[in-house]
């Protein structure tokens, strides 16, 4: 097949797609860092997770360390069972402790872990057991309500600064 | 009202049904006749030409300023909840997921779909078509694969160019103009975009348009009425037809692909 001119123009014209391609996977959603090596997966189960999702972070020291892999709902404990998925480079004892936090006041809700004392570390399918719930803002005004109502409980003070 | 009477209601339906069955058949003899397309590929190379590399100009300019916009305006909005640094996920989410292919597909109807649409109009009109025909050349085969191969590879390459140069056009405004910190603007940006939930996601909704937008021009050029008129407004249904076709496709895109 003889060569023509358009194709030089064609070939320019798919390597600059493709070079764009490339340009937007490595640069936008960062191809080389994802995580293709999978690591050891723990179970913990929350009262509440509030607004955690499947594929938030998981953080010990503000440093992530894994992703939270699925929820369900136990309806045996009718507690949260979080599934998370760790780092394989990342070792924790068994008695590490869960926070759900969230990051800055209007930010997304992640995870963090605290190591414990135990000399023995996790392995994959282990549960933890220490786990604290999110804090959910509707609870907060109520306990705020309560204890407010508890202490001015008397007369209402509605009608007294007449 | 002479058009109330239930025959020429029966005749109109009859007629769209005619049109549909129409579009089906041609879409069907597209889809058979990739062989032909491979057979001889200097045919979808100067389609691809055409369609493309022409584009390119109108693609480039248009995603620059579409980047330089979206930055502009997120700019503003996000200052006010003092999250400037999340502009980078924001200009390449809303160009990836949406923008992209969507004002891609858009231009693309106007600038390359309505060429085809005359092109092939006027061959119809000049009985070209009809002489191919004589000569046992299958017009079809001949004309409309290799235009309908050039514009389906060529729209998602144009998509990608749209998509990295708005990102460019984006981190234009934002950093050097405005004065963001790059590091965090490219940091949030590769934290907040996936692979493939969004950049995958973007290429098969530029070929699904691709697909839809090169079809409707074919479409109407091959139907057209073999009179200047009918070629006037052939090419005006390419343009009003692909448009709303992407659009309506980009809502189900969407729900299917981000629903969850």
């Amino acid at each position: 097949m003889q060569q023509s001119k358009n194709d030089l123009w064609v070939g320019l014209f798919v390597m600059l797609g493709a070079a764009a391609l490339v340009f937007l996977a490595l640069q936008s959603a960062n191809l080389l860092h994802l995580n293709f090596q999978t690591g050891y997966r723990v179970t913990a189960r929350f009262d509440n997770i509030g607004g955690l999702k499947p594929k938030a972070a998981v953080r010990s020291a503000g440093v992530v360390v894994g992703r939270v892999e699925s929820i369900t709902f136990d309806d045996k404990t009718f507690q949260a069972r979080v599934t998370l998925e760790l780092d394989k480079q990342y070792a924790f004892p068994k008695d590490s402790s869960l926070k759900i936090l969230t990051s800055g006041l209007l930010g997304e809700q992640y995870i963090g872990i605290e190591a414990g004392a135990d000399e023995n570390n996790l392995v994959a399918g282990d549960s933890l057991t220490a786990t604290q719930s999110a804090v959910v803002l509707e609870n907060l005004i109520g306990q705020f309500l309560y204890s407010k109502a508890e202490e001015g409980g008397k007369p209402s003070g509605a009608g007294s600064k007449k | 009202m002479s058009w109330w009477r239930p025959s020429d209601v029966g005749l109109a339906v009859r007629s769209q049904l005619a049109d549909a069955g129409q579009a089906a058949r041609l879409f069907w003899q597209l889809i058979r006749q990739v062989p032909a397309a491979v057979q001889r590929p200097g045919l979808v190379r100067d389609q691809v030409h055409f369609l493309g590399n022409y584009s390119l100009a109108i693609i480039a300019v248009s995603g620059l300023f579409v980047g330089f916009v979206m930055a502009l305006q997120g700019y503003y909005t996000l200052q006010d909840f003092g999250s400037t640094e999340a502009l980078g996920q924001l200009v390449a989410l809303s160009l990836l997921r949406e923008l992209g292919p969507v004002i891609t597909a858009l231009l693309f109807a106007g600038r390359a779909g309505t060429s085809l649409t005359a092109e092939i109009g006027l061959m119809r009109a000049g009985e070209q078509l009809s002489a191919m025909e004589m000569m046992a050349v299958d017009p079809v085969r001949r004309i409309l694969v290799p235009r309908f191969w050039a514009g389906v590879i060529a729209m998602p390459l144009l998509s990608l160019v749209f998509n990295a140069v708005g990102v460019v056009g984006g981190w234009i405004v934002a950093v050097p103009m405005i004065g963001l910190d790059g590091g965090a603007f490219w940091s949030q940006m590769q934290g907040g975009v996936d692979v493939f939930s969004d950049l995958g996601n973007s290429v098969i909704k530029s070929l699904v348009f691709g697909f839809t937008v090169t079809f409707v021009a074919l479409l109407q050029g091959y139907t057209a009425k073999p009179t200047p008129e009918g070629v006037s407004r052939a090419t005006t249904r390419t343009v009003v037809m692909a448009s709303l076709a992407v659009l309506a496709l980009d809502f189900l895109l969407t729900a299917m692909m981000f629903s969850i």
